[in-house]
């Protein structure tokens, strides 16, 4: 009890005077979960839509297997995308090994079976609702699936934010494919793990509050920006 | 682009599902204008038979053939439905929704999206959620939208089904006015009473089967199956 | 004038022009606190900027092999030697040293703080049945231990339940020793910076035996055409000067010195 509350103290003297470490990883870790973010849902949210429009053969396949992409181990991502990029693997000549961008890469290979995964779960829904109306009307596939993502934007939301979630707290593979370089590729997660190592329980719990916030304040941001709780119209 | 009316044949139209025949087999064509109600109790196949005439529900064997080619056919026809389904967006975006998706020009989209708003009196509702409306508003919604492309053929299916009188009267109308100025309306309804106000022509169903194909006027004053005599008592036949 | 334009463009944080050494090192020289204060002091003198990777003494041998560093400073030296043998590395530069120490509860139930040297320290632990915890991931500390039970014609693959291998770096060890209230091998460096002590007592040092060698290995530059050789050779240079044996022997924690200079000129 004593190491959570010498944690929150922590936490709050970081803050408060606005440490020069804490900014720069912080700002980092937003940089490399936000972009993550943002690349994994131009593919996901669009992907996640036509599969639940789509009719084929192995659909039933693809949804299980895009279920299972969920339980990847981050850790095991972590590794083959080391192994890519190191420079004896077949990417090594991009350089981009221990930079921020191989983290970046890294996480969008893990968030993006999840918020496909979501998406085609709401957007399934959303689809049986539309369904007899929007074949009735003659739309095409693209329609559709613009009609779906616009009229479903508040629930892909969500998945986008699970994704976002997912990724700012990710460790294991960032640290393989980042290495934790100080004033390089350090992020929250990353020194949160390397503080634990050192034994300073303070300073870790510290940063994890400090990371809690981040994600506390990321998600109630982007609530406001769409107004999604006015008039409970949600 | 469909100009001219569009006339309708079913050949040997059956369908089939999970082993029993649900629908057929049928054979008959619908003229090119009036007004067609297709009656029947509950369980007939009056929804299959809009379905399968409307192009979104598949035959198990038969053709549905128009008197144009098929495509033009799809883009000229709408469908209204017995539980209006709504856009999770205003009423005016509603409207315009089916305008948009053939491209239609902005300030013409405009423009008929008020012009129908006032047709169906939701003209002060136009930024409203169209899912906060009541049900008679919902489905006056749905028609002025399946109208709103000027479709040369309108299916519906029992829309005053769940409405209250007032409703009832509001969407007759409109489909009368509709029907005036030259739209075929082809309408299932188990309500004799509308069926009797509103048909030009009846298509009596029962069990998948089309048992009497008349004008309103041949099948109310003269029946010619024992089935149709007792639907029209109020019997429940099966 | 070279070394002020680096500067400045650094200063401007102009990635690509900046000159960067990747080092990859181990997690025992890292936790000594040793890098902070030598890394500000190559850049100021060289104005190169040095990445450390802080990886196990395993991970740091697959990074110089594959060429995703431009060397490495390990202390296990059968690694290192199989590591030129196989020819990844130019060759090897000695550094510095410190040592290893047993760390145990205050209680020390093996009474191993009595023990006349490290390897019948070992054999008290073993004897007891006392709970230790052993790095178990290959490092160059891991392999310092398994060398010592070998001395002591012990084979830990058959110990006990007393005997637990983490696999996991000093100090993650170090906390599932407070934790189990354990004994456990530790650098001294790590042991004196590691800040979740609770109940663990530095209880034996001093044998000659517990002597670990750090040595620095840029890494073979025919191998991998990228390599950043120049720069290696410059921060050997720097770690082997005056300004490093000022800086490496006046390192300590609590007035206790770390690790000893003695790389040779």
């Amino acid at each position: 009890m004593n190491e959570i509350w010498a944690g929150i103290q922590a936490a709050f003297r970081l803050i408060m005077t606005l440490d020069a470490d804490l900014v720069e990883i912080t700002l980092r870790s937003l940089q490399v979960s936000l972009s993550a973010l943002v690349i994994a849902s131009i593919f996901a949210l669009p992907f996640g839509t036509w599969l639940a429009l789509s009719r084929f053969r192995f659909r039933r396949t693809a949804i299980a297997s895009l279920n299972a992409l969920m339980g990847l181990p981050p850790v095991v991502v972590g590794l083959i995308v080391y192994l890519l990029l190191s420079r004896s693997g077949p990417f090594g000549v991009l350089g981009l090994l221990f930079t921020p961008t191989a983290m970046i890469i890294a996480q969008v290979i893990i968030i993006t079976p999840l918020i496909a995964s979501i998406t085609h779960q709401a957007m399934r829904e959303l689809w049986a609702e539309y369904h007899d109306l929007l074949i009735s009307l003659n739309s095409t596939k693209s329609q559709r699936i613009l009609t779906l993502i616009r009229d479903g934007r508040r629930t892909l939301l969500t998945a986008a934010l699970a994704g976002f979630g997912r990724a700012i707290g990710e460790v294991g593979a960032i640290m393989i494919v980042g290495g934790n370089i100080d004033n390089a590729t350090r992020v929250l997660t990353t020194a949160i793990a390397l503080e634990t190592g050192k034994g300073d329980f303070a300073l870790a719990l510290g940063l994890g509050f400090v990371l809690i916030m981040l994600a506390l304040l990321v998600n109630i941001s982007i609530h406001a920006l769409s107004r999604t709780e006015r008039e409970g119209r949600w | 682009m469909v100009t001219q009316q569009m006339s309708v044949t079913l050949k040997q139209a059956v369908i089939t599902r999970r082993g029993t025949r649900t629908l057929g087999p049928i054979n008959m064509t619908l003229a090119a204008t009036g007004f067609t109600i297709v009656l029947g109790p509950n369980g007939s196949g009056k929804t299959s038979l809009l379905k399968v005439l409307h192009g979104v529900e598949r035959l198990s064997s038969g053709l549905v053939t128009w008197s144009v080619a098929d495509v033009d056919a799809r883009q000229a026809q709408a469908y209204v439905f017995q539980k209006p389904i709504m856009l999770r967006r205003s009423v005016r975006q509603n409207l315009a929704y089916p305008l948009q998706l053939r491209k239609f020009h902005k300030s013409q989209i405009n423009a008929c999206v008020e012009d129908w708003a006032e047709r169906i009196n939701l003209q002060d509702a136009l930024n409203r959620p169209a899912t906060r409306l009541s049900g008679g508003e919902q489905q006056k919604l749905a028609l002025a939208r399946a109208l709103i492309r000027d479709p040369k053929v309108l299916f519906l299916d029992e829309p005053c089904a769940n409405l209250d009188g007032r409703s009832t009267r509001e969407i007759e109308t409109l489909l009368r006015d509709s029907c005036a100025s030259g739209t075929r309306i082809i309408m299932a309804t188990h309500d004799l009473g509308q069926a009797r106000r509103l048909a030009s022509d009846i298509v009596f169903l029962l069990d998948g089967n089309v048992r009497e194909q008349s004008t309103a006027k041949d099948f109310f004053d003269a029946q010619q199956t024992v089935e149709a005599r007792a639907f029209l008592n109020g019997d429940i036949i099966e | 004038m070279i070394r002020f334009l680096v500067a400045c463009l650094m200063f401007i944080g102009i990635e690509a022009r900046a000159e960067i050494l990747r080092l990859a090192v181990t997690t025992s020289f890292h936790n000594s606190g040793l890098a902070d204060v030598l890394l500000p002091a190559i850049t100021a003198d060289t104005g190169i900027e040095v990445q450390l990777l802080v990886v196990g003494t395993g991970q740091a041998i697959r990074l110089g092999q594959a060429g995703d560093v431009d060397a490495i400073l390990v202390h296990s030296k059968t690694a290192e030697d199989a590591f030129l043998k196989a020819g990844y590395g130019t060759h090897r530069r000695q550094i510095m040293f410190n040592d290893f120490v047993f760390v145990g509860p205050a209680s020390d139930p093996a009474n191993i703080a009595k023990a006349p040297d490290a390897i019948t320290a070992l054999e008290q632990i073993r004897q007891g049945g006392a709970t230790f915890v052993s790095r178990g991931d290959d490092s160059g500390t891991h392999k310092k231990e398994l060398s010592l039970w070998a001395a002591a014609g012990a084979d830990p693959t058959q110990f006990g339940r007393w005997y637990n291998a983490t696999g996991a770096s000093m100090g993650a060890a170090l906390n599932t020793a407070a934790g189990l209230d354990a004994y456990i091998m530790a650098d001294r460096a790590s042991w004196l910076n590691f800040g979740n002590k609770q109940d663990l007592l530095l209880l034996y040092s001093g044998d000659p035996i517990l002597f670990n060698q750090y040595a620095f290995i840029p890494v073979n530059p025919k191998l991998h055409t990228h390599i950043n050789h120049h720069l290696a050779k410059q921060v050997e240079a720097w770690l082997t000067s005056n300004i490093a044996q000022v800086l490496i022997d006046g390192h300590n924690i609590a007035g206790e010195q770390l690790f000893t200079f003695n790389a040779e000129r």
